[in-house]
């Protein structure tokens, strides 16, 4: 089908959407029409659609989530009809399009939810805790000026595809809004994953994968009963592999700091 | 009228940057450790630089108005970051670099300070792979390579198509080890509202919590904008939705100069506008014209036809019959035009007329063709060709081709793409001497902010490569310069007059635009100002539209203030409010825009001027009157505002006219 030259026909649909004021006030489903909409917008321009109308009304719009609305900043984060992004498998809410939706359809949409990603208002959660996990982690020590010539560790090249796997992760969260238990582990092990399976990531491999899980944990994320519904709510697809990649690395990671010789160098050296 | 010194070093152009960093002055430890930096920005050049200030000993603050730094715009980035390694031993070298990146921005950057980007250009790459950046790698293990735009040679590092997102991370993996260690403090939504100047200095600024509406005060030694770029301006780019100028501009009315506004980049292969309700442009990368063909009917009747049904001889491969030499792969800005010139002849495509077709029909046969004969098949059927050509085609393009589908709806195997010109970066920004400081002392400005390295018009994955030069490379050592002078402990407290001055300022903006209570949303003013700026501002440009642009832009300030309307509270939350403040500072920006347009009268790179042209199209520059910086300088509200002038001395490099043929 030739859709710009036969210019498909424009459809009606009912939006059912999560309202709430803030964090601490109690939110509730509110209905609103949206006429007479081209199939080719995306869900987001839908909705900023309405929020015209409503801010014509001097109403208050509904507050979404976007910013890049190419699939790649992560930023976007509706449940859309019970799933988080939408109904369509490896895209990112704002890659949604309306012509998903049929003429009439009642479509729910509401926010990520989860315990560690409060509600700030109506669509948007904070997802903070993110950050705090990278924080804990998420990163390799280098100084600017400190690095030796690039192509003097040479990288296989499988190893570095399947860590650019992991690291495409967007950091959106819909792995956490997707899991019965609001579990982070596909988040945490993409990162840990796309360090670990690089030579530069080794030195820190042990405390990163430590370090991340304890805050993990310690910011009230769940447990893993390996349904992977994390993986395919995932815009990027990234693979439930990495978390079993991630538990070995745990698991070796307890027992060498359990055993490991300490060293004085904390102490100042003797 | 402000003093422009650029301080740029004396001595050959390769020992510049070598002889100022053993000049620079330095701050020892425990001075560091009492100068507090606000870093305003968490992009590439705001993460890189608040990570290294920090590992040097500084306390410092980034602030970035997403919810998290790793959202910065830079994660967009597609095509790849530039380095003068030689890795591919075909004859790069940093002079090569150095002296494409000055013929790209056609005459109009600075040679000391292009200079130095091409010379820690290899460091950049060292630190990302130290870091873990995954970038593309050959078999052996080491790094990969590929070509790019306004170069002979192979110098352009990626990750896929995203190398952007992978350079961003790891920066953000930077600055997350030190939020860690405690030694920045990161501040998520919130957004930089005012400058705080106190005695002629940056001292600090003023940001509004996006949350809860609170202004809060932030004392500095010393402040780093690294906001982006305003190219939103145009309310249509390929820019992310939260991009915006107010940081820029809120300095900028505070005595810092801006430069070069005009100076956009037009970007030829976006996907085109395809009804009102649209919100942003996609990106189809650059490297399709290498298979692509660029063409639009000979006859308007046919614009609406389906693309199939047009015959070969009532196509017009407008490029190829323009261009012969460079054909499909003219040059970004010469390629934007043309197009351009076409649907203003009443023959672009698509719905709303402004679209031209990006044909791999041609490609398809011939890469069918050729694996057909690598696969020693004979007398192969159609659709087999078909078949092997577009499989082909895919293992270059796939991705793309899905990106298209997913907007579109529409197969780029079997009809052709649409594409169309599209905002994509602005290469003016805030004023900066060598050091990266303004014309306003202890304000730096780094990354697409300001306006330093790319003259009138932007290489390809140059502004990844400046971003973090920028950050890790240069401002860990040129902010010395200036802390150095500063005595420790002299950091003004957040209760002076001029900060409780500052906060009231961006009270009354937001009480006054909350009361207004109009009849339009703010959208609708940010589309107004679009087109206006898009007609009168963007790949063609007359004296005649520019005067008129301004005219416009000033009506459209008039009934913004009078006729907007912001419903909710400041209190909380609010989105609409958000935008309003944005887009107030966008309509200023859009006349300054138009002024320095109108007052560059030449050609040169992205800027256009119809009057000025060779008999074949090409920009006719004007190196007696206008080889300089003109550097915008506040004068108060609606006074117009004084154009300074930084004359730029070519020491090494000859001016001439920039040639692709
Ligand atoms: C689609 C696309 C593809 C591109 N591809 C390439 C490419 O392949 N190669 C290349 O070299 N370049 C490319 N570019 C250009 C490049 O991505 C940008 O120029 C560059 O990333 C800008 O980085 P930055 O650090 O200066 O700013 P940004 O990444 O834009 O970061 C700005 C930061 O400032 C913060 N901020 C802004 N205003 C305020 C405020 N008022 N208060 C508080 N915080 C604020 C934001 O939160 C953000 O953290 C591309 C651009 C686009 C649009
Ligand atoms: S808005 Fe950036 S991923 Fe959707």
């Amino acid at each position: 089908m030739v859709a710009h030259l036969t210019s498909a026909k424009n459809l009606s649909v009912t939006l059912r959407v999560w309202r709430q004021p803030s964090t601490d006030e109690p939110g509730r489903f509110v209905d609103y029409a949206a006429k007479d909409l081209n199939p080719n917008m995306s869900f987001l321009e839908m909705l900023d659609v309405v929020n015209y109308g409503l801010e014509a009304k001097g109403e208050d719009p509904i507050a979404f989530a976007h910013d890049c609305r190419e699939g790649i900043c992560g930023t976007c984060s509706l449940v859309i009809n019970g799933k988080p992004h939408g109904p369509h498998k490896g895209v990112a809410t704002c890659q949604t399009y309306m012509r998903s939706f049929a003429d009439g359809d009642v479509i729910v949409v509401e926010p990520f939810r989860a315990k560690p990603f409060p509600i700030l208002k109506d669509l948007i959660c904070n997802r903070s805790a993110f950050d705090a996990i990278q924080q804990a982690g998420g990163f390799i020590t280098v100084r600017a000026g400190s690095a030796c010539d690039a192509n003097a560790i040479p990288v296989p090249k499988d190893g570095a595809d399947l860590a650019m796997d992991a690291a495409q992760c967007i950091g959106c969260g819909a792995c956490v809004a997707a899991c019965k238990n609001a579990s982070a582990m596909l988040f945490v092990s993409a990162k840990v994953g796309h360090l670990g399976l690089l030579p530069q990531g080794q030195a820190e491999r042990d405390s990163r994968v430590l370090n991340m899980v304890a805050k993990m944990d310690e910011l009230g994320f769940g447990n893993c009963t390996n349904q992977y519904e994390c993986s395919a709510a995932c815009p990027k697809l990234i693979s439930q592999d990495f978390i079993a990649r991630m538990n070995r690395d745990y698991i070796a990671a307890s027992f060498r700091q359990a055993f490991k010789p300490k060293s004085n160098a904390s102490s100042g050296g003797a | 009228m402000a003093t422009l010194d650029s301080k740029i070093p004396s001595g050959p152009l390769a020992d510049k940057w070598r002889k100022h960093k053993t000049d620079i002055k330095l701050v020892n430890p425990a001075n560091k450790r009492k100068h507090h930096v606000v870093v305003v920005g968490a992009g590439l050049a705001g993460a890189s630089s608040a990570a290294s200030l920090a590992d040097l000993g500084y306390q410092v603050t980034c602030i970035v108005f997403h919810d998290s730094p790793r959202r910065a715009h830079s994660i967009a980035a597609q095509g790849g970051i530039n380095a003068a390694k030689n890795y591919q031993n075909d004859g790069d070298s940093v002079y090569r670099l150095f002296y494409d990146t000055i013929k790209g921005g056609d005459y109009r950057a600075r040679e000391a300070n292009v200079h130095r980007l091409a010379e820690v250009s290899v460091n950049i790459i060292d630190q990302c792979a130290a870091l873990g950046v995954p970038f593309a790698r050959e078999y052996g293990g080491l790094l990969a390579n590929r070509s790019f735009g306004g170069a002979q040679v192979s110098r352009t590092f990626y990750a896929r198509g995203q190398t952007g997102q992978q350079l961003l991370l790891g920066a953000y993996s930077s600055l997350s080890r030190c939020v860690g260690q405690g030694t920045v403090k990161l501040v998520t939504q919130n957004e930089m509202s005012d400058l705080v100047v106190v005695d002629g200095q940056a001292k600090g600024v003023i940001t509004r919590d996006l949350v809860t509406g609170k202004l809060n005060r932030f004392a500095a030694d010393a402040v780093i904008l690294a906001t982006g770029g305003y190219g939103n301006v145009f309310n249509l780019s390929t820019y992310a939705r939260g991009s915006n100028v107010t940081a820029s501009w809120r300095a900028y009315k505070r005595g810092a100069c801006f430069a070069n506004p005009c100076f956009t980049q037009i970007h030829p292969t976006c996907i085109p506008v395809s009804g009102d309700y649209q919100s942003k442009l996609t990106l189809m990368s650059e490297s399709l014209r290498n298979d692509g063909r660029i063409w639009v009917p000979k006859n308007k009747a046919d614009v609406k036809k389906a693309p199939a049904d047009i015959a070969e001889s009532d196509r017009d491969y407008f490029l190829e019959r323009i261009y012969p030499s460079f054909g499909n792969l003219a040059p970004r800005d010469v390629a934007s035009r043309a197009a351009k010139r076409m649907c203003d002849e009443g023959r672009g495509v698509g719905e709303t007329g402004l679209g031209v077709y990006l044909d791999f029909a041609e490609a398809i046969q011939r890469y069918g063709k050729q694996a057909a004969a690598r696969a020693n098949l004979h007398d192969v059927s159609a659709a087999k060709v078909l078949e092997l050509g577009e499989a082909a085609v895919a293992e270059r393009y796939g991705n793309l081709f899905d990106i298209y589908k997913e907007i579109t709806d529409e197969s780029a195997y079997k009809q052709p793409m649409r594409i169309y010109p599209a905002v994509h970066y602005t290469m003016g920004g805030l004023w900066v001497d060598y050091n990266l400081m303004s014309n306003v002392p202890g304000l730096f400005v780094l990354g697409e902010a300001n306006f330093s390295d790319h003259g009138a018009n932007r290489l390809g994955a140059s502004a990844l490569m400046q971003g973090l030069a920028d950050g890790f490379f240069v401002i860990p050592y040129t902010i010395g310069d200036y802390l150095a002078a500063q005595k420790p402990g002299s950091r003004p407290s957040a209760d002076r007059a001029e900060f409780a001055a500052a906060e009231a300022n961006v009270e009354r903006l937001v009480k006054k635009l909350m009361a207004i209570k109009g009849k339009e949303p703010v959208a609708f003013y940010h589309k107004k100002l679009g087109k206006i700026m898009w007609n009168q501002c963007g790949m063609a440009r007359t004296k005649e539209g520019l005067n008129q642009g301004i005219v416009d832009i000033q009506a459209l300030k008039k009934d913004f203030w009078s006729n907007v309307n912001v419903p909710g509270s400041a209190e909380n939350l609010n989105q609409a409010l958000e935008k309003a403040l944005r887009v107030a500072d966008f309509i200023e920006l859009g006349e300054l825009m138009c002024r320095d347009a109108l007052t560059r009268e030449e050609s040169c790179g992205g800027h256009f001027r119809e009057e000025y042209q060779h008999a074949d199209g090409e920009c006719l520059r004007d190196d007696v009157n206008f080889a300089h910086v003109a550097a915008w300088e506040f004068q108060g509200e609606d006074k117009i505002p004084l154009r300074n002038i930084e004359p730029l001395n070519y020491e090494t490099v000859k001016m001439s006219m920039r040639s692709y043929k």
